[in-house]
């Protein structure tokens, strides 16, 4: 009798729990097209599979009537679930209680959520839907993002960390997204900025709304700041399951394989890359013609598209590709795509998923706006991200792989495993255009024919290195393949480096360029 | 460059600035590169612009065509590819603003629709 009396007591603290800020707040939050904090989490994870923790928190705050203010769970929501079996730590910030601002207990409660992930070597998902610092707990507030930060940076590389953006993230707490490996945001909803747009109006009078600020499209194509893109929460969610489905939930281990499934009949590899150099064609056909089943999850689809990256299977195994897109900008290295590929290369490499790059680039994009946005900074992480990813790295050139582009994507010299090229390759210091015109200066100035002689150097030239055979020649490339055997070549590739061993220098970290 | 008084201090050989942040007034000086930003504008939907600088080596459309999202529009040489420019919406083209053979620099509006 006594302890029913109890459990009476418990199931009515709950209630009192999840009600958060109340029915008014919670019908506002709904009526921003927003969902309430347990809803998301329950949409996320697997049915029934989520335990909450640090329920009955309460804030300390004293200052400011604070004391007077109960904020129920202090407007965050703590706790482990899985996603598709697998065991993950989730927190969600609840925009119903005290905006989901942040104080001194709601950062106590994240970081909690965040060491348990870090001990138990588990995903971090983070859903964040806050107004940013509670201002009456003044510095305090500072600390717990402080604490946040530092968590993140140094949970980097040892479990996968997911930020979603479901309402503002502005301010200081962008950080933490930033931080983490995959941001996910979606149309309407998600706001990201570090000053909004009242402070730019004030400061420097330039009038912008917060949706071409810091909205989902922004961020997705223009700063690069999201993964993913969604049109609706689920959509989101039903992303996120996505990746935790291909990806490796910690470091020491490798990516669950699945049933080897081969590609679709409809994606025919042969008739994807156009013979005539000069046009482009989508490499994402290329990819999918090699993947199982065809299906090759996108990151940062919307973003430097020049370069694309994404996840895929081969024979159940879950490979990091990197391809240059022709289709956009000639599939130009840039500052944008190297920072693109060159964090997801590091990605890769430290949660032990093999790369494969497809190359078919003309170099580096000329332009005084490259030059003095750094490309040469930027475009010196691919390198160094290549260099010191001793994960299994495969590589296939497709078609020009010229100058610096060349030994940038995944080249023999940057340690690749095994470079492969089609028939259609052009492997050569630069194009035969350029090429010609510099070696042949004289001849074609001092020819009867200036124009005449140059189209034959050009040809010429063409003829003799504008083809995979010099490099092959060389063992720059271990073979010439044709298309319809990449799909094999890289299974039996894959499997030889699989468990290749690879030590680096002892040293603490490397200086890699920012 | 609104509320940014420009006010000469008694300092010698600096350009201080008086610069108000959420209430907060410093006074500092500015990079070069923060003097020349461009302010920014709303862009365009209604323009399609060159994302590189290039030739432009066949034209689809014409002024009154009705066109759909992602038809192509045109053909713009650049880094030795034919890159195919194709509709962002869909609508009615009012000008086409570029001819074959001619040499555009990046950013040039190429076609504008109604």
């Amino acid at each position: 009798m006594a302890l029913a009396k109890h459990i009476e007591e418990l199931k009515k603290k709950r209630e009192e729990a999840r009600k958060g800020g109340g029915d008014k707040a919670a019908e506002k939050q709904v009526a921003m097209g927003k969902m309430l904090a347990r809803a998301r989490i329950n949409a996320l994870l697997d049915d029934q599979s989520f335990q909450e923790y640090d329920m009955f928190a309460q804030h300390e705050a004293r200052d400011f009537d604070m004391a007077k203010k109960v904020l129920q769970g202090d407007g965050v929501i703590i706790g482990t679930g899985t996603i598709v079996g697998q065991p993950v730590c989730i927190f969600a910030q609840d925009f119903t209680v005290a905006g989901g601002s942040l104080g001194l207990m709601h950062s106590r409660k994240i970081v909690k959520i965040m060491e348990h992930a870090l001990k138990l070597k588990i995903p971090l998902i983070g859903i964040n839907d806050s107004g940013g610092a509670r201002i009456q707990e003044g510095v305090n507030s500072l600390a717990g993002y402080g604490e946040i930060f530092f968590r993140n940076t140094i949970s980097s590389g040892v479990i996968p960390q997911i930020s979603v953006i479901l309402g503002p993230c502005a301010g200081g707490a962008v950080y933490s997204p930033a931080l983490t490996d995959f941001v996910f945001v979606v149309e309407n909803i998600s706001k990201m900025f570090i000053t909004g747009p009242e402070v730019i109006k004030t400061v420097l009078g330039e009038e912008i709304s917060m949706e071409d600020l810091g909205g989902a499209r922004v961020h997705s194509e223009i700063s690069g700041n999201a993964h993913f893109y969604a049109s609706s929460e689920i959509e989101c969610f039903d992303q996120i399951k996505k990746l935790i489905s291909l990806i490796p939930h910690n470091n020491d281990v490798k990516a669950k394989k699945l049933e080897p499934k081969p590609p679709c009949h409809d994606c025919q590899i042969g008739d994807i890359v156009p013979d005539d150099p000069a046009q482009p064609y989508d490499v994402r056909d290329v990819v999918k013609a090699v993947v199982d089943s065809s299906d090759f999850f996108e990151i940062h689809e919307h973003w430097a598209k020049n370069i694309v990256i994404g996840f895929g299977r081969m024979n159940g195994i879950t490979c990091g590709f990197v391809c240059n897109q022709p289709l956009v900008l000639a599939g130009v290295l840039d500052v944008d795509s190297s920072d693109k590929a060159a964090r997801f290369i590091r990605y890769c490499d430290a949660f032990n998923i093999p790369i494969i790059t497809f190359v078919d680039l003309p170099g580096y994009l000329p332009g005084t706006d490259q030059e003095h946005a750094g490309v040469i900074r930027h475009g010196a992480k691919i390198l160094y991200a290549y260099s010191e990813a001793t994960v299994p790295k495969l590589t296939i050139i497709l078609r020009k792989a010229y100058g610096g582009g060349y030994i940038a994507m995944g080249s023999r010299h940057l340690r690749a495993d095994f470079v492969f090229a089609w028939p259609t390759a052009e492997i050569a210091v630069m194009g035969p255009e350029g090429a010609a015109n510099i070696i042949f200066r004289k001849e074609i100035s001092e020819a009867e024919n200036p124009e005449e002689m140059r189209l034959r150097k050009v040809q010429e030239y063409k003829e003799k290195f504008a083809n995979p055979y010099v490099a092959a020649s060389k063992g720059y490339i271990d073979s010439v393949i044709e298309p319809e055997e990449t799909r094999d070549i890289l299974l039996h590739a894959l499997e030889l480096s699989f468990d290749k061993a690879v030590s680096l220098p002892n040293k603490k970290h490397g200086v890699p360029p920012f | 460059m609104k509320n940014i008084k420009e006010e000469k201090l008694p300092v010698e050989k600096s350009e201080l600035v008086r610069f108000t942040v959420n209430g907060m007034t410093m006074s500092t000086t500015l990079t070069k590169k923060f003097r020349n930003r461009r302010m920014w504008t709303r862009p365009d939907e209604k323009q399609v612009s060159s994302f590189i600088p290039g030739t432009i080596r066949e034209v689809f459309v014409k002024a009154g065509d009705q066109v759909q999202e992602n038809d192509r529009l045109l053909i713009l040489e650049a880094m030795k590819m034919m890159n195919v420019i194709v509709s962002p919406i869909t609508g009615t083209i009012s000008k086409v603003l570029v001819a074959p053979g001619e040499k555009i620099p990046k950013g040039k509006v190429m076609v504008e629709f109604e």
